[in-house]
């Protein structure tokens, strides 16, 4: 077993104006360690110009992911071991500008996470808080919780060619996080949110390609979402058509 | 700071990739999808081939004779037989992601994945065995 693993790591560094450019990093292959271990370990031992974002260090933040040897993961996942004897090649994640080295910008997506308006919204207004809670089955729940465990980590959008040849597309996250709010029966904005979303941009983007819902780190199932969605929406659109007809 | 750089320090120089052309053959799960895309050709040349049969049925038999003859053209059969794996492909891919779209809980019980593709299977079979009865008696 080699006692070292290299690292490619993209470099891209805007004040000297060129086009970014690979740099090996040797590293101990330790069992222990992770993609985002052995970043640190540049970072602090050999390069300290390297540029890159984490934080909680346990899939739980999302500010990791990255791409590795293509494929976008959160490095504080992926165990230098599974890329022995390597060269692993790490790069920012794919279909997002890229501010330094592994550092992408990522107000597009933010944006589109609060233009699909997650929250709860009641037409009705809300009810007294001496009336209580808004309760809940375990069934009820069932219907969205797998919507809302989400981190926005922004692999689905790195691994969604859809988002990468049209950036103007909602994507997965914002998508998948519109049906978790659907879905809640506390919710009445769903027809609010059909408005917004079920156009060119929106639900009738998406190929249904999949790859979205096979990188998610937190088994969101983001294409199950939108075709869900897109189901829902071509029945409003049926529904809609035979009210008028009606009339 | 170099006074030539292109950005400043509260709007950085981005870096921008674009997606190429060929994007789909770097993984194999985006060739197969752009092969299950591909194949909608196929669905729609076999939706024209059915209203150019039924056409011909309508306009009498030395126009479905005519036809028939055309479609024994073995260059014919060669499409054909592409067309039909074609149309395979993309029935059993749409099959297979069916469970994605369709969710039907009864009470606690959420129909499974297998169940809800199984279905569209058995309705394909119920429905191709029942032309297929109809032709073979009729």
């Amino acid at each position: 077993m080699p006692t070292n693993i290299t690292l490619e790591v993209l470099r891209y560094m805007p004040e000297d104006g060129g086009a970014p450019v690979f740099q090996e990093y040797e590293v101990p292959l330790r069992a222990d360690w992770v993609v985002l271990d052995a970043l640190n370990h540049v970072k602090d031992h050999i390069d300290g110009t390297l540029s890159y974002r984490w934080s909680c260090r346990m899939g739980v933040c999302g500010s990791c992911g990255m791409m590795v040897n293509g494929e976008p993961i959160l490095t504080c996942a992926a165990f230098l071991e599974s890329f022995a004897p390597g060269p692993i090649r790490v790069e920012p994640l794919a279909h997002f500008p890229v501010i330094r080295d592994l550092v992408v910008e990522s107000s597009d997506f933010m944006t589109k996470l609060k233009d699909v308006k997650p929250w709860v919204i009641r037409k009705e207004g809300e009810k007294p808080l001496s009336e209580g809670e808004y309760r809940q089955t375990p069934e009820e729940l069932a219907d969205f919780k797998q919507y809302s465990m989400c981190i926005n980590c922004m692999l689905c959008y790195s691994a969604c060619p859809v988002y990468g040849l049209e950036p103007g597309f909602t994507g997965p996250a914002a998508l998948a996080l519109a049906q978790r709010y659907n879905l809640d029966n506390r919710d009445q904005g769903n027809e609010e949110r059909m408005d917004l979303l079920s156009n060119d941009e929106g639900i009738w983007s998406c190929t249904m390609v999949g790859e979205c819902s096979e990188v998610c780190p937190k088994d969101v199932d983001p294409a199950g979402a939108i075709q869900r969605y897109k189901l829902a929406g071509a029945a409003d659109w049926w529904k809609s058509l035979i009210t008028r007809k009606s009339k | 700071m170099d006074s030539s750089s292109e950005y400043s320090l509260h709007h950085p120089k981005w870096h921008r990739d674009r997606t190429p052309i060929f994007w789909w053959v770097k993984r194999w799960v985006y060739i197969c999808f752009i092969g299950r895309e591909m194949t909608s050709v196929a669905v729609a040349y076999c939706a024209v081939l059915l209203t150019m049969v039924y056409r011909a049925l309508q306009s009498g038999p030395e126009a479905y004779a005519a036809l028939m003859s055309l479609m024994s053209h073995p260059a014919i059969i060669v499409l054909h037989v592409f067309a039909l794996l074609a149309v395979l492909y993309h029935s059993i891919t749409w099959f297979n992601l069916s469970p994605k779209a369709m969710v039907f809980r009864f009470g606690r019980w959420r129909v499974p994945d297998l169940m809800i593709s199984g279905g569209n299977y058995a309705a394909w079979l119920l429905i191709s065995g029942g032309i297929a009865w109809a032709y073979a008696t009729g």
